[in-house]
């Protein structure tokens, strides 16, 4: 039903499974810039390697979920992209992660990881707010920033928390501790706090995983609404969210990226066995 | 395999595991009514001893001869002023530590190796402490600076000599403590501060520090209540043990010998006593009136300690309830 017979820019869509594939895209994939690209990411917790020569093109103003089993590196993927593994010692990153338009390389060592992280925020899969107020939560990237005056930062926290719907609950109680949030607050809240600074892709690294079926889907509407403006990567363990909120997705297993795609193609007419036996519920 | 085995009456299980339960209950609660019934004896007795001599004089007269007259002015003084010391390097110094330890350091054989020894130094016999000083701050620093009690250079048998030696003592106490707070942050509250563009240090200033403060400031308190009784280490500096006169006052003119005022830290190279010396001091007195002079000193001592520890807890209680996750 998504599919339809133009043809789609071969250097806009970097399938990489192409191999005997008819052209065949969602609309909405068509004519997606890119934002950034791994290419031939490898990445190596001490001597253990955790990814493989991973290939995944990120389109810009689009969302792609990363699914897979649970272990098949699709969080070490995610976190790569905000550099998240420099904190830790003994991680070591071989290829490269080119961010357009400018084309920087965002896991080579002389990049500054602060830099990456002031472009590309993330939120976490359990809602981590600091235990300040919600106003200071939404803040502390801007005043990270430099930003303390107090005229924009009303001003910029409100559109953040706008942006995140969840201005009309925490408007009378900006000052209130964020941990008397209930959960998916919290998870909105620290969506707003990724959003107040702008960033260029937010990395979701299985949102709702800690959220019941109501507060999941204002999270995934959130995503939805949010898109037009951020280039959106998440991983999900849920592939039916995979299938509702994203545009493309990317199948991994064991480290390694078995199929990317957009979403329609990759759910309905699946070209590895693997990803057709995942999606199927057949292992996972 | 055997076969001819019945399940017990569930029954008398219960009601022989109930048996050891009640006697454990019961051998518990005796034990601690016994120990706390000797503490409650011994400070009942030194309340009781003390209680001539405590009020207002005891608190403002110098030592003297006369034990009906001898007050702990000069040792209140000193361990006021020996206690500041301490807490102006103890706590900077550790929490420093600390803060390095456990959100700078990269964890290699070299940190490990501090970790360990500060463990150990936690350890370590307060009467060694005093012979290190002794010898770092007095013997050597003498030698390598000046004379003793020189204004500029000796630290000498000085408050600040002292202060320094109990600060080092209660130094691991004050890392181990710091540490023990910062560990208690989650991980994730870190990853989201980083993840928001964040530096360690604007992690550490404006995250790590502020949540862990309640047991920062804990652990600093009951390190200061320890330093606070201690003897040993003063003595083998050489604290006197009479003393009838204050640290100058900063700003106040000196004797006439020498002429203008004394500077804003001169206090610090002054020779001091403390409460627990002076305590010590009356103890061993062959003048049996002395030891009721002992004993109110020891409930001065005491009060201060409580006051610490108090203020301890009540400020975990407080700043607790402001940081929940």
């Amino acid at each position: 039903m998504f599919q339809i017979a133009s043809q789609p820019a071969p250097t806009m869509i970097e399938d990489t499974t192409r191999t005997s594939s008819p052209p065949e895209a969602a609309p909405t994939a068509v004519l997606a810039p890119l934002k950034a690209e791994s290419k031939d990411l490898n990445f190596f917790y001490g001597t253990h390697q955790a990814l493989k020569n991973i290939n995944i093109p990120v389109h810009e103003n689009k969302i792609t979920a990363l699914i897979g089993p649970s272990g098949c590196g699709k969080s070490t993927f995610l976190r790569c992209f905000n550099r998240m593994h420099d904190l830790y010692p003994g991680n070591r990153y071989v290829g490269r992660i080119d961010l357009h338009p400018d084309g920087i390389n965002l896991v080579d060592p002389r990049i500054d990881p602060i830099a990456v992280r002031m472009r590309i925020s993330m939120v976490f899969q359990k809602p981590n707010p600091f235990p300040k107020s919600i106003y200071e939560n939404v803040a502390f990237g801007l005043r990270l920033r430099g930003i303390n005056t107090r005229s924009i930062l009303d001003e910029e926290v409100e559109l953040a928390l706008r942006g995140a719907s969840l201005w009309d609950e925490a408007k009378d109680r900006l000052h209130k501790p964020a941990t008397a949030l209930s959960g998916g607050q919290q998870q909105r809240l620290c969506i707003a706090r990724s959003l107040a600074s702008k960033p260029e892709i937010i990395l979701f690294d299985e949102p709702t995983s800690a959220l019941d079926p109501i507060a999941t889907g204002r999270i995934e509407e959130l995503m939805r609404e949010i898109v037009p403006r951020v280039t959106i990567l998440v991983v999900t363990h849920n592939m039916q969210q995979a299938a509702r909120v994203s545009d493309f997705t990317a199948f991994m297993y064991l480290g390694e990226l078995v199929e990317f795609g957009p979403t329609p193609r990759v759910f309905q007419k699946p070209q590895k066995d693997l990803t057709n036996q995942y999606i199927t519920g057949r292992f996972g | 395999m055997p076969s001819d085995w019945q399940m017990p009456d569930p029954a008398l299980v219960i009601r022989s595991g109930r048996r050891w339960d009640l006697f454990f209950n019961v051998l518990g609660f005796s034990l601690v009514i016994l120990s706390l019934l000797v503490l409650c004896l011994l400070l009942g007795g030194m309340f009781r001893d003390g209680a001539e001599r405590l009020g207002w004089n005891f608190l403002t007269n110098f030592p003297s001869r006369f034990p009906e007259k001898a007050g702990v002015k000069s040792s209140l003084v000193g361990t006021c002023l020996v206690m500041l010391v301490t807490a102006c390097t103890a706590i900077p110094m550790g929490v420093a530590a600390g803060i390095y330890l456990e959100e700078y350091a990269r964890k290699n054989w070299f940190t490990t190796i501090i970790e360990i020894n500060i463990a150990n130094l936690a350890g370590v016999p307060s009467i060694i402490w005093g012979l290190m000083a002794l010898g770092l701050f007095i013997y050597l620093f003498e030698a390598w600076f000046g004379t003793p009690n020189d204004d500029v250079t000796g630290l000498g048998r000085s408050i600040l000599t002292a202060g320094l030696t109990l600060g080092l003592l209660v130094l691991p106490i004050v890392v181990v403590a710091t540490r023990e707070a910062i560990r208690a942050i989650p991980q994730s509250i870190r990853e989201a501060s980083y993840a928001c563009g964040a530096t360690r240090w604007q992690t550490v200033r404006t995250h790590v520090l502020p949540y862990s403060l309640s047991g920062i400031l804990t652990g600093s308190i009951i390190a200061l209540s320890r330093a606070i009784g201690e003897t040993a280490p003063l003595i083998t500096i050489g604290a006197l043990t009479y003393i009838a006169f204050l640290p100058p006052v900063p700003f106040t003119p000196r004797p006439e010998t020498q002429g203008g005022v004394y500077g804003p830290l001169s206090w610090l190279s002054s020779e001091f006593t403390v409460l627990p010396i002076q305590m010590f001091n009356w103890v061993s007195r062959p003048d049996n009136r002395f030891a009721v002079n002992a004993a109110a000193s020891g409930v001065v001592l005491l009060a201060i300690t409580l006051a610490m520890n108090a203020s301890a807890m009540i400020l975990r209680y407080r700043l607790r309830k402001r940081y929940q996750w």
